[in-house]
């Protein structure tokens, strides 16, 4: 060993130097490339946290002109209606991906089972579903003329509870549960929703974590289900509510409770934005890694 | 007797047919319980997938609202001749499937390009901090993201026009400028997807022998050479299978990005307007149902025989990677 470092050893600093330079590389451009990822985040922020009357003079700047927190104070004010969109959100979010997640799961045990004689059929059912649709127009008449839903809280939920690529997805990591512990339970004289309950769903709780975020994050930042069924405003969700101060940029401008001052509609309509995204952003990064688990086992095979 | 023998012989015969159908008593317990865990989804699903694939039939009536579907007058192809009639049916047909094909070559190349540096800083602490970094933007919803791009790109205070004033070249109305459109949504959806895309091809790269490389190092090859000869040949069949695979969602485009980014602002049309964001103009603001179904319907038949096709190749190629 020795011998050979000795007898070579400009070549062997050579392939040394070269393996450090492209480490730098490495870390230089993806720190470069994750930085430009932030940089739209960083302007947001920064414009919610800038003084009103410099933003109308100087424009939008990277950093905060004038520090101030006033479009936050502004909106927190009078927050009725953003609180009422949060709690709608709330409610969507929570109730959806409960009964979701129960409903998904639910239909992918059977389809999980080899003893299951609707098996086949049943499972060509869920997934013709992703193969095929109707399209919007069938489905918002249907919803609005045939069910009556529109206006209603639960018109933001149903449609998404039984997502056939999430059922897929259960129904893979319940397929390969170990059939011992099945058949002691069978044998002890459990029922099938008893086994389901006690051991499929604890034993499962990695793929069902994974599947509950994405119904979270789905039901949260969910605009299009009021965008077609939600006129009243009390039942706007708050991606919507967003969508609708983007709109109609005047909405805040008029807002009565506030004249005589200067009504900070270029930072406030930021600062909306960091309150609508900031408990998703929070939560992404406490669960990242379950994310990143689901997609690798369901981004690829079903 | 005899009737006592009938009787179970009857009993028998029956009891055989539910044997066939369902197996003994107890196996037929099992599956009534697995049916019946089931049946809330198949009941959802039956609602909101399956009935609004029933009334796909619309697009060949003229749909009256008070006369609903069933009672509605068939009209055959009078909706597609109507449809196909307007400049709107090339434009957002074109503006679906060039939009699409620009999204998928850049996030597949810069999703690779990512993935094989991340592979290369797998082992650092700093790894973690990148994904973080270039994943977050996935899960902001399109809505917020309308609210980044608006910081950047409007008349007076956008960021951009900002940083164009100080270099003294005159600004740009980015709003009444449909050319700059396209580069600037397939910016937005690099910005959100590129993420999730190197994530996918990261794992790729992991799941490759380490025996490979360590062959190719002691043959003498470079990092370069590794990555050519080995990364992207392993590579080959995800990047094709998944290729493919976006390939048969190429005439469904993503609503929340043509529809929030440019405002719904009829002066880009002519760059932004998709099939689906036509089809809810069509059906929600302007109240052409008969419009929109048929573009719907256009939407979903062609979108079913590419999904179907892309998954026919698929398979040939690997069929592990298939739908089904």
């Amino acid at each position: 060993m020795t011998a050979t470092t000795t007898g070579q050893p400009t070549t062997l600093n050579r392939y040394r130097l070269q393996a450090y330079l492209g480490r730098f590389a490495v870390h230089a451009v993806l720190t470069l490339v994750g930085l430009t990822c932030l940089i739209p985040l960083i302007l947001v922020v920064s414009i919610s946290l800038s003084d009103e009357l410099r933003l109308a003079k100087e424009g939008y700047q990277l950093l905060p002109v004038g520090f101030t927190t006033f479009a936050y104070e502004y909106i927190l004010q009078e927050p009725g209606q953003i609180l009422r969109a949060y709690a709608v959100t709330a409610f969507v979010t929570a109730f959806g991906t409960v009964a979701g997640l129960l409903i998904c799961s639910l239909l992918a045990w059977p389809l999980a089972r080899k003893d299951f004689r609707l098996r086949g059929p049943l499972s060509f059912y869920v997934f013709f579903t992703l193969l095929f649709n109707g399209g919007m127009v069938p489905f918002y008449i249907l919803v609005t003329r045939y069910l009556g839903l529109k206006d209603n809280i639960f018109v933001l939920i149903l449609p998404y509870m039984v997502t056939a690529w999430y059922v897929l997805i259960i129904r893979t990591s319940f397929a390969q549960l170990p059939t011992e512990l099945l058949d002691a339970a069978r044998i002890d004289g459990a029922g099938e929703w008893r086994i389901f309950f006690r051991i499929v769903v604890p034993l499962s709780k990695p793929v069902l974590a994974t599947i509950g975020l994405f119904f979270v994050l789905r039901y949260w930042n969910d605009w299009f289900l009021a965008l077609l069924f939600i006129d009243d405003s009390s039942m706007y969700p708050l991606q919507y509510l967003l969508y609708v101060l983007m709109a109609n940029i005047n909405i805040m401008a008029a807002n009565p409770q506030t004249t005589g001052m200067p009504i900070p509609t270029l930072s406030a309509r930021m600062a909306m934005a960091v309150l609508a995204f900031g408990p998703a952003l929070f939560s992404f990064l406490l669960l990242q890694k379950y994310f990143v688990r689901g997609i690798t086992i369901g981004g690829l095979k079903g | 007797m005899i009737n006592d023998k009938q009787l179970r012989g009857q009993a028998s015969a029956t009891e055989r047919v539910i044997h066939r159908l369902f197996g003994n008593r107890r196996e037929f317990k099992t599956n009534l319980s697995l049916l019946s865990m089931s049946l809330p989804g198949v009941v959802l699903l039956f609602i909101f997938a399956y009935l609004p694939m029933l009334g796909i039939v619309i697009a060949f009536k003229d749909y009256r609202f008070n006369l609903g579907i069933l009672g509605s007058e068939w009209v055959g192809l009078e909706n597609f001749r109507f449809l196909f009639g307007t400049d709107a049916a090339f434009r957002i047909t074109r503006n679906t499937l060039l939009m699409n094909v620009l999204f998928i070559s850049t996030t597949t190349a810069c999703a690779l390009v990512v993935a094989i540096l991340m592979n290369e800083a797998y082992r650092s602490r700093m790894s973690k901090y990148y994904q973080t970094m270039l994943f977050f933007p996935y899960f902001i919803s399109w809505v917020i993201v309308s609210y980044f791009v608006f910081a950047f790109l409007n008349g007076q205070t956008g960021l951009i026009n900002r940083w164009i004033d100080a270099l003294e070249l005159g600004r740009i109305a980015w709003y009444r400028s449909p050319e700059y459109w396209p580069a600037i949504l397939v910016l937005a959806n690099l910005w959100n997807g590129i993420g999730f895309s190197s994530i996918i091809y990261l794992a790729g790269i992991l799941g490759i022998s380490p025996e490979l490389f360590e062959a190719a190092k002691i043959d003498g090859a470079g990092k370069l050479q590794q990555i050519r000869y080995i990364t992207l040949p392993m590579l080959y069949p995800m990047i094709i299978i998944l290729t493919l695979l976006a390939i048969g969602r190429i005439f469904h485009a993503d609503f929340g990005l043509f529809f929030f980014l440019p405002r719904d602002n009829p002066l880009l049309y002519s760059t932004t307007d998709v099939i689906d964001t036509f089809v809810y103009r069509s059906l929600v603001e302007l109240g052409e149902i008969s419009m929109a179904a048929a573009a719907g319907f256009y939407q979903s038949f062609v979108g079913f025989l590419l999904v179907v096709g892309a998954n026919w190749v698929v398979r040939r190629v690997n069929e592990d990677y298939a739908l089904y």
